[in-house]
């Protein structure tokens, strides 16, 4: 990996965050994921892999599902962002937030706010995904404890609600 | 019975009489704390006159068995929960680890490179140890940092510190170290063979027999001796969370270690030893853990132990986050396994008696291998009915990194032989799958491998037939047979019925002697103290379940601590599958104490509303302070476990299980993919039927990923593939439907009625997906994983061998 010491030096950059325009002094090829983690404190991003295969660490970035582990902080400028915490609305949590909870979709947790993310990328997309699409548009984000059958169905029913997965 | 807790509780009294322990509850009739001498056919809640409150308080529906809202679940999908790698602290260092590049060898230079300002780092070595340089576990001759010789790779050597943690990978770079190298040995084989001797004077960590009957007396008895030897490979956890552990040190508080753990007082023992602290000096508290599987069982005794010699020596807190390379290079895998049978068989299919020589890998330490080996050995004979048999156990060292706990803890590794077996006796004597195993299953009154007497009614024959019905397995075979004879794909069903004891095996739970303790709080409230770990499994909330049906309350009225060794007493660590049924019904029982207290003292009547119990709660801590029952583990004394024999109750509970998988084999790509997948078990009472359900997926999961893709790759010792994008784990497009079916006999000894469910639906599905695999093709696979290359192989060397005997035969 490279040192962003070695880089030049910092940079002045501003990008939206869950609807709040954040400025950041920051070395241009640092990682979007480590900016949002510990530059503005916003850790329900998660690292699972550092390489983009786990998707742990995926946000939106102008409506594209990216893994910010992957993201130099210089290619966020100006983008719009979404994380995890720019889901719920305050006390009231999103359709897929409530759906995750009723059907246990998250175990450990740690997967949960990119694979959320995912889903919220996917049903954007994709209003009335199949099973076999959901499959298909989470299958960049890996979990080890669900086994994924009840995140598909916590998909399924924030889809359409009232049903039962 | 009052017993000392004072080691367990650093800062905590419990004398006095507002710290209750349980034994002081032998008003209620029994001997022992958590063995009630109950008819097990009549409802739990008749059982003592402790059960008034939820006898009495109907008003409180059922929570027991009932899916209540995860306790830190909406922290968890708000992206709010705590990790390791979301703490930080005020001048906190980054720490990393030099760790050794040879496999085996002796130190002889380390030099610290040009172009890093080392005088800006924080540098330990094996010198600045305090203490034992070991993580005392089972045995202590596992360095925590290596000062003369290295065992494996990935060995640490040196630990580093800096503020800024980019400057670290270079700096772990610049360090140089040359070594006199020693032979190595990476197989089970060359241990064995003892050419190079590395641990001890034999290569051996562990052996167990187990013996029962006269086996001698069945080979001329047998109308078959069938053979097969059977392998596994090493697995990694996989946990998406790595590894990781905050330290901090002050001189008059002693070490504080924040981390990702499941088990906060083996990391209390291990740094007690190493920093040559009293237990009232250390302190560990568990951080959200991000998955576990056993993988962070014993291996963040290391990781705390790094992070406390920095911060000690560095007089700043330190935060050592391994990357996922490191992780899945340097910590535990699932222990490779070898395993040979040899059966007797009568011609209708009876198992008369076998030999079963287990071994496994254990690595360059000693660590967890003994109990993963005893858990493997017992299992081995799965649950099936041996007139006599002999189970020959080892582990062995070789010049890897140590293996060690991942959940199943041996048993998927000898259930694996078994039941792949199980088919092979199947195809000897010419029966079907299905009913060679009815033949022999155990019977309720039969004894075990163990001579554990199997006591629950259990029907193995009708737990088979309702797999066997649920799966279409019949139609799908006749369907599958014309299929196959089509060309495009080969279709196959494989069967696996396994078992999983629960809690600590034999005597282990006696040693543990867990504690648990549950609190009437200030606001009336009630909090569940415990060193069990949530990792995922939904430890909190099922302990909150019991406790909240225990004494008749909402389950909202109900919290469980955060595991904190200054605030919980042990509880035992959380692994073997034994939170929900030993902690489970500690907490029952501590629970009881808390309503008997309130009861007894005059401020509660015995049929209370939840009003009435929280204004209760509230004038007793008001009036008398900290309001505190603990539970002790007392075992039943019906429970006999020779440790010298290995004979005896090896568990206290097992739960059952009937796996069928359906798979089609791709002709081309020769992948496998698994179609249907039915998982029937008998685990108690099922306490949370969402997170039970949640767990017996997760763990099949796994267990696909252990059967077909997750495949480590060794050279010389050290993992070549320690990369998620090279080692392969399924996603959400690999994981078939999986259809899962409880059946609830109920268990005397759990909480409620339950038994352990974490790791039973780890030893299934292999065997089960093989079995199918070689179903569709019509030859054997012995060896996971089983990866489209072996496959190819496979065929190719069945054609081989078919043209041969063509030649041979003419035809």
């Amino acid at each position: 990996m490279t040192n962003p010491r070695q880089s030049r030096g910092k940079t002045e950059l501003s990008f939206t965050v869950n609807s709040e325009r954040k400025q950041v002094r920051a070395f241009p090829m640092e990682r979007l994921l480590d900016v949002l983690r510990l530059e503005l404190g916003m850790t329900g991003t998660k690292e699972g892999c550092g390489e983009g295969e786990c998707g742990s660490c995926s946000v939106l970035m102008d409506g594209a599902l990216v893994n910010s582990c992957l993201i130099p902080v210089l290619q966020a400028a100006g983008t719009n962002i979404v994380t995890i915490e720019g889901l719920a609305s305050g006390n009231h949590l999103h359709p897929l937030q409530e759906a995750f909870l009723e059907c246990g979709g998250a175990q450990c947790g740690i997967c949960t706010p990119g694979m959320i993310l995912a889903a919220h990328h996917l049903l954007k997309k994709n209003p009335a995904p199949t099973m076999e699409e959901i499959r298909e548009g989470l299958s960049g984000n890996l979990c080890r404890c669900t086994g994924y059958s009840q995140i598909l169905e916590a998909v399924v029913r924030a889809a359409h609600p009232g049903t039962s997965a | 019975m009052n017993l000392p807790v004072g080691n367990m509780l650093p800062t905590q009294s419990i004398d006095g009489c507002h710290n209750l322990f349980l034994s002081s509850f032998h008003a209620i009739g029994t001997k022992s704390v958590i063995h009630y001498p109950i008819a097990r056919s009549r409802p739990l809640a008749s059982r003592s006159s402790l059960c008034s409150a939820e006898r009495t308080n109907m008003k409180t529906d059922r929570i027991v068995g009932k899916s209540v809202p995860r306790k830190e679940g909406r922290d968890k999908v708000t992206g709010r929960s705590g990790y390791v790698d979301d703490m930080v602290l005020p001048n906190m260092l980054f720490g990393a680890t030099v760790r050794s590049q040879v496999p085996r060898g002796r130190i002889r230079n380390i030099t610290f490179g040009p172009g890093i300002a080392w005088d800006e780092f924080v540098i330990v070595s094996a010198k600045d140890i305090p203490g034992k340089n070991c993580i005392s576990l089972i045995g202590d001759d596992q360095p925590c940092l290596a000062s003369e010789l290295v065992n494996h790779p990935e060995e640490p050597i040196l630990l580093l510190a800096h503020p800024d943690r980019h400057l670290l990978p270079q700096a772990v770079k610049a360090v140089s170290i040359e070594y006199d190298p020693l032979p190595a040995i990476f197989t089970m084989e060359e241990s064995e063979r003892g050419s190079e001797i590395i641990w001890g004077n034999d290569n051996i960590f562990k052996t167990y027999l187990i013996e029962k009957g006269n086996l001698d007396a069945v080979w001329d008895q047998a109308d078959y001796i069938v053979e097969g030897e059977y392998s596994t490979g090493a697995q990694e956890q996989l946990y998406i969370e790595n590894n990781g552990m905050i330290a901090a040190f002050d001189a008059a508080q002693g070490i504080t270690v924040w981390g990702s753990l499941q088990c906060p007082y083996y990391i209390h023992k291990a740094l007690m030893a190493l920093c040559d602290l009293p237990a009232e000096k250390v302190r560990v508290v568990q951080m959200e853990t991000g998955g576990a599987f056993g993988g962070k069982e014993e291996y963040p005794s290391m990781i705390a132990a790094h992070a406390a010699l920095l911060a000690m020596k560095a007089g700043k807190p330190v935060k050592i986050v391994y990357d996922r390379m490191e992780d899945m290079a340097a910590t535990t895998k699932r222990h490779p396994s070898r395993t040979r049978h040899r059966t007797a068989v009568s011609r209708e299919g009876k198992v008369l008696g076998g030999e079963i020589d287990f071994t496994i890998d254990g690595g360059a330490y000693l660590t967890l291998s003994p109990v993963v080996l005893s858990r493997g050995a017992i299992h081995a004979g799965g649950l099936y009915y041996w007139p006599s048999v002999r189970i020959r156990a080892k582990a062995v060292a070789t010049n890897a990194p140590p293996h060690g706990a991942f959940r199943g803890f041996g048993a998927p590794q000898s259930l694996f032989a078994m039941e792949r077996h199980m088919d092979r006796i199947a195809q000897t004597v010419g029966l079907a799958p299905g009913e060679i195993r009815r033949r022999n299953f155990l019977q309720p009154g039969q004894a075990t491998t163990t001579e554990q007497v199997v006591r629950e009614p259990i029907d193995l024959g009708k737990l088979l037939n309702r797999a066997l019905e649920i799966s279409g397995y019949h139609s799908k075979k006749k369907n599958f047979v014309k299929h196959n004879q089509g060309g495009a794909s080969r279709k196959g069903m494989g069967i696996a019925a396994f078992l999983h004891g629960a809690g600590f095996t034999g005597s282990g739970e006696r040693y543990l002697s867990s504690v648990v303790g549950v609190e009437g709080c200030a606001d009336g409230r009630v909090r569940v103290l415990v060193s069990s770990t949530e990792f995922g499994q939904g430890t909190k909330t099922v302990l909150s379940q019991i406790a909240a049906q225990a004494l008749g309350l909402p389950y909202e009225n109900v919290t469980t601590a955060q595991p904190d060794t200054l605030e919980v007493p042990n509880s035992g660590p959380t692994v073997a599958s034994r939170t929900a049924m030993v902690v489970g019904k500690l907490v029952e029982s501590a629970a009881r104490g808390i309503a008997q207290t309130l009861i007894s003292s005059g401020l509660l009547g015995a049929d209370y509303s939840a009003d009435e119990f929280r204004t209760a709660c509230r004038q007793y801590v008001a009036t008398r302070g900290q309001f505190r029952c603990w539970s002790r583990y007392d075992p039943p004394s019906d429970i006999f476990w020779d440790d010298q024999a290995y004979r005896g109750e090896a568990y206290a509970a097992f739960a059952w299980a009937v796996y069928i998988a359906e798979v089609t084999v791709d002709p081309t790509t020769y992948s496998v993919s698994v179609d249907d997948f039915v998982a029937l078990q008998e685990v108690g009472k099922v306490l949370h039927p969402l997170l039970a359900r949640g767990q017996i997926i997760g763990g099949i999961a796994q267990g696909i990923g252990f059967s077909l893709y997750e495949k480590v790759i060794w050279q010389n010792g050290r993992m070549q593939n320690g990369q998620m994008t090279n080692y392969i784990m399924p996603t959400s497009s690999d994981v078939p439907p999986i259809r899962v079916f409880f059946e609830e006999l109920g268990n005397v000894h759990g909480a409620y009625g339950a038994k352990g469910i974490g790791e039973l639906p780890m030893d299934g599905p292999a065997p089960a997906i093989v079995n199918a695999v070689v179903d569709a093709l019509g030859i054997p696979f012995d060896s996971i994983p089983l990866l489209p290359e072996d496959i190819m192989d496979g065929l190719a060397a069945s054609m081989q061998e078919s043209g041969a005997i063509s030649g041979v035969g003419g035809r």
